[in-house]
């Protein structure tokens, strides 16, 4: 494949980063995207739209979230010097945050007074209800039946903000059974409903808007490394799932070649066996609006995902994600769940920073990648989540591994 | 090109009736019962059948059309033995149009040159293809009509009169017109207001157009029928084919004649409608 003139021109104006993307929706969804894409344009063109998320971003999400170093987790791997993009610091404790308030922004201007979400460890769906109590709009939350039970705690959470948590019955009551629910929702109530997507996943615009609100992350990350060493970091690392919190931090850099980028995907119990990470184990097909990497089998139908975090517990990746992958810009890698726990005790007890499951996939290949480095190498990890929604998750495996 | 579509459908405009057009899933419970409930369809009084393929992830079928494809999936329904069983039908039936209705993806693995040249060879007549809007016609659209199939454009009450030409565009065989915004067998459809929906559609078109989604019986079929060249039923022979599965969900002696029963009732019924106004 040629290489591109820059890894930041997609998509097209058809939604499409090289074959990956598109809009694959029923027709009654199409007039709607095609009002979302015109109202996002317009709210892209207009300072007073950049100028209201930032006063948000600021006073309410508490941005800029703190480029870290993380001293003892350096010194204890032994190589590169690690700095930790703090997401996990952001009001309700994760990167989700950023995508949600933009869409709810655009959502205001279309002026839809009903919004819908989909989740899965239940950050994005925490988000969406906490902006939705905050400007007075009515919040419907997809939830797999599967995760409700191993996220109890982001349930309740949802709840008390005055949302409605639906958990989905349907094929394998995870986050793609919460995905199709939604999409089912909207396509019911397409006229009054917005449907607020987690992830840089669905049909054009989704992938590009929900990219575009969460490069908060790297267009920081690039200032205050300038900041604190007077230089670009040398690489990037952050989990995947869809992929939302990983372009967010790696896209700012895609130009910059001196850069090595690194996502992680969810190995699950181990590649040969159930996992989630669609770039190591799957191909491209459609699902969900979009063309990407997905895990199916081989009459297309697609496959259950397995990971320990609820977060990465998905079937497919973001489109651009896939086309970076082809392209050769981004090295995506995967992590076990156990490599993953291991790397949840590893900060919690080195740092005093409980990662988010999602996030400790990111921490996982760090631990193999920092000490193959210099000392004078600068690694930035997305710490895209915090840990307090998976504490009991993970006391009930420890002490499976005691016994 | 003349299709057995544009047949049928000429033939039901010299009768002066409109066409009953009925959904089921293909596999559903198992391949032969399957067989045997397409093959019963035509006799039942079924104009033109639509043959589901099954789908992990229908997003914009309701729980009775998910089910069945989860049905027939755990039975070891494929793409390729829905092209057999077409094959198997058109043994025994030159005539009756049959279109495969689904999702794209299934056909997207199978390889979209060699899907539309098994399809063609094995009587298929044409494709609903449920995620493919005009936007993305390049896909699988355009290739169909090069390959001699009708690809068949659902319209919705979403789709105005700006956005109908494009709709209409690559369209053949007929125009499925979604009665309502929703998952299939959801709500029940106002007649008056597909009436009007027709009217407008048929101001951009001359295409038969066909009504579906949310309708369930003889009567509904009936006052549908008297607005519209067709009227699809779906759900409601999915649930009468799933209320005559054993408890592990196998088919039993009942089965065919379930779907049969159900099919010959709505055919009557929509047979009993005026002649709906040019």
């Amino acid at each position: 494949m040629n290489k591109p003139n820059s890894y930041r021109s997609g998509p097209d104006e058809r939604g499409h980063f090289g074959i990956f993307g598109g809009r694959f929706v029923a027709e009654t969804l199409m007039p709607l995207i095609l009002d979302l894409e015109k109202a996002y344009t317009a709210a892209k063109a207009d300072p007073a739209f950049h100028a209201e998320m930032k006063g948000y971003l600021r006073d309410y999400v508490g941005r800029p979230s703190p480029l870290y170093f993380a001293e003892r987790l350096t010194e204890h791997l032994g190589g590169a010097k690690i700095y930790l993009k703090r997401e996990e610091l952001n009001h309700t404790g994760a990167h989700k945050v950023n995508n949600v308030l933009g869409q709810i922004m655009v959502a205001r201007r279309m002026g839809k007074k009903r919004i819908i979400a989909e989740t899965g460890a239940g950050q994005h769906g925490v988000a969406t209800a906490t902006l939705c109590a905050r400007f007075g709009l009515e919040c419907i939350v997809y939830m797999g039946a599967v995760d409700v039970a191993r996220q109890a705690p982001n349930v309740f959470r949802m709840e008390m903000l005055g949302a409605k948590v639906v958990p989905v019955q349907s094929g394998t009551r995870t986050l793609k059974d919460a995905m199709n629910e939604a999409l089912r929702d909207w396509v019911t109530n397409v006229h009054n409903t917005f449907y607020c997507i987690g992830t840089v996943a669905g049909p054009h615009p989704y992938p590009m808007m929900v990219r575009d609100f969460q490069c908060v992350i790297g267009e920081e990350t690039r200032t205050q490394m300038q900041e604190a060493e007077g230089r670009l970091p040398d690489s990037l690392v952050a989990c995947i799932g869809g992929g939302s919190n990983a372009i967010g931090l790696f896209h700012p850099f895609l130009d910059d070649p001196s850069v090595e980028i690194f996502g992680v995907e969810a190995a699950g119990h181990g590649l040969t066996q159930l996992h989630a990470a669609s770039i190591a184990g799957g191909r491209p097909g459609v699902l969900h609006g979009n063309r990407t990497y997905l895990l199916m089998d081989a009459d297309g139908q697609i496959q259950d995902a397995h990971s320990i975090s609820a977060g990465l517990d998905y079937p497919g990746i973001g489109p651009e994600h896939s086309w970076l992958h082809e392209v050769g810009r981004v090295n995506y890698l995967s992590a076990t769940d156990d490599e993953a726990l291991d790397a949840f005790l590893l900060l919690s007890r080195l740092e005093g920073i409980p990662p988010a499951l999602e996030s400790a996939h990111a921490i996982a290949k760090v631990m193999e990648l920092a000490p193959k480095r210099p000392k004078d190498h600068l690694m930035v990890v997305n710490l895209s989540g915090r840990g307090d929604k998976d504490i009991p998750q993970i006391s009930e495996i420890l002490k499976g591994r005691k016994q | 090109m003349t299709t057995r579509i544009d047949t049928r459908f000429a033939e039901l405009k010299k009768e002066g009736r409109s066409a009953f057009v009925t959904y089921v899933m293909a596999g559903d419970p198992d391949l032969a019962t399957s067989l045997e409930i397409v093959k019963a369809l035509p006799k039942a009084g079924s104009d033109v059948i639509e043959l589901g393929i099954p789908f992990t992830d229908p997003m914009a079928d309701g729980p009775s059309i998910q089910a069945a494809g989860l049905r027939a999936l755990k039975g070891g329904m494929t793409l390729k033995k829905t092209l057999d069983l077409v094959r198997a039908f058109r043994k025994d039936d030159n005539f009756t149009p049959l279109v495969l209705m689904g999702y794209y993806n299934p056909i997207y693995i199978y390889g979209v040159d060699k899907f539309l040249a098994d399809a063609r060879t094995a009587g298929v007549d044409g494709l609903i293809i449920v995620d493919l809007p005009p936007e993305e016609d390049d896909e699988l659209c355009i290739p169909a009509l090069k390959a001699g199939l009708n690809f068949i454009r659902l319209a919705t009450p979403t789709t105005d009169d700006k956005r109908l030409p494009a709709v209409l565009a690559n369209t053949s065989g007929f125009v499925y017109y979604v009665s309502i915004a929703g998952i299939t067998g959801a709500a029940a459809a106002d007649a008056n207001a597909v009436g009007e929906a027709v009217a407008r559609i048929k101001r951009h078109t001359q295409l038969p157009i066909c009504v579906g989604f949310g309708i369930r019986t003889p009567e509904a079929a009936r006052a549908i029928a008297e607005k519209a060249d067709g009227s699809v039923v779906g759900t409601a022979l999915v649930d009468a084919l799933k209320n005559s599965l054993d408890s592990e969900g196998r088919a039993t002696a009942k089965t065919v004649n379930a779907v049969a029963e159900l099919t010959a009732a709505l055919a009557q019924g929509v047979k009993g409608a005026k002649q709906a106004a040019e």
